[in-house]
């Protein structure tokens, strides 16, 4: 048996404050910026609730204050392609009902992928997914909130070091899976060409070429090739 | 125009949202294919964290960020409890800024 260091809810509930505290940091940056580039202020808001993607959010934004909004809609979709692998990967962990599944699938973003998958037991990770995902939910658009009030006031969030936060949060939730020879070699050469076309290709593009990482499976069982 | 574009943002995010989640019960798929799918959200995530980590947009992002974050991994690896490995990357990250290194 794998052991996992979140072994009760109480240690789960306090992995989700800690990522949730987070979000209200980066939540509070976004609205500010969305404020900052002199987009109304109901922009933010309607973004954090109805798109809740971060990464596509501040990258529309941008795009938005450029006077390209197509361009925006193209380039957050692409970004959030990858929603449709951890969707699969994820399956029916938010619940097996209709309704469980059509509400819970919105919830889903990285960090409730990875938590989810981190957990081993089935029964457990449904409990995670609604856990992390709303918590996640919640305090993202409270910080939305937070920076349209505070705007400018709030300063840089690289100061408070964040940036290196979010990748470090996914490498502790993600090394436990790693330890399986197989998914080590896909996912780490995944990243080795993701991390290489990043600087040739358009933002999303790269992260979905991490699946070719999926290819070094081939050598290895050539009967299913 | 920037409400619609929001809206389709956003109905399209939920679309592939949803869509992975009920395509994998339509494709009945088989169970060598189903054991790649956990390998394949973790190669995404792996290369979301390693981008986000050692990339500013397409440039290389400085020293602070992928200290902080080479710290936290490290505590991660030695099974330092989540928070811990959470502060510690921002804290980390946060000083040497503090110190002058970007």
């Amino acid at each position: 048996m794998r052991t996992l260091q979140r072994t009760d809810d109480r240690a789960l509930r306090r992995d989700a404050v800690a990522i949730g505290a987070a979000m209200v940091a980066v939540g509070a940056s976004f609205g500010a910026i969305t404020i900052a580039y002199g987009l109304p202020t109901w922009l933010p808001f309607l973004m954090s609730t109805v798109v809740f993607a971060g990464g596509s959010q501040f990258l529309a934004v941008g795009l938005f204050a450029a006077g390209n909004p197509i361009a925006a809609v193209l380039a957050g979709l692409l970004l959030n392609a990858r929603h449709l692998p951890f969707g699969m990967a994820v399956g029916t962990a938010m619940g097996t009902r209709a309704r469980a599944r059509a509400l819970g699938s919105h919830f889903m973003t990285d960090e409730v992928v990875a938590f989810t998958l981190a957990e081993p037991d089935p029964a457990r990770k449904r409990r995670t997914y609604w856990l992390i995902g709303l918590t996640l939910f919640s305090t993202w658009n409270v910080g939305t909130a937070l920076g349209v009030l505070l705007g400018g006031a709030l300063g840089d969030t690289d100061a408070l070091g964040l940036d290196a936060a979010f990748p470090a949060a996914l490498i502790a939730l993600i090394l436990p899976s790693l330890r399986d020879r197989a998914t080590r070699t896909v996912a780490l050469t995944g990243a080795v060409i993701a991390v290489a076309l990043t600087p040739l290709l358009p933002a999303g593009l790269p992260i979905l070429c991490a699946l070719l990482g999926l290819g070094t499976l081939l050598r290895r069982r050539p009967s299913e090739s | 125009m920037l409400i619609a574009a929001v809206i389709v943002l956003g109905i399209g995010t939920y679309t592939m949202r949803l869509g992975g989640v009920l395509l994998r019960e339509r494709l009945h798929l088989s169970d060598s294919i189903q054991r790649l799918l956990p390998m394949a959200a973790a190669a995404l995530l792996t290369a979301l964290a390693a981008t986000s980590t050692i990339m500013a947009g397409s440039d290389l992002a400085g020293i602070a960020r992928p200290t902080g974050v080479a710290v936290g991994a490290l505590l991660a690896w030695r099974r330092a409890p989540f928070v811990a490995v959470v502060i510690a990357a921002a804290a980390t990250a946060a000083l040497l800024r503090l110190a002058g290194i970007p």
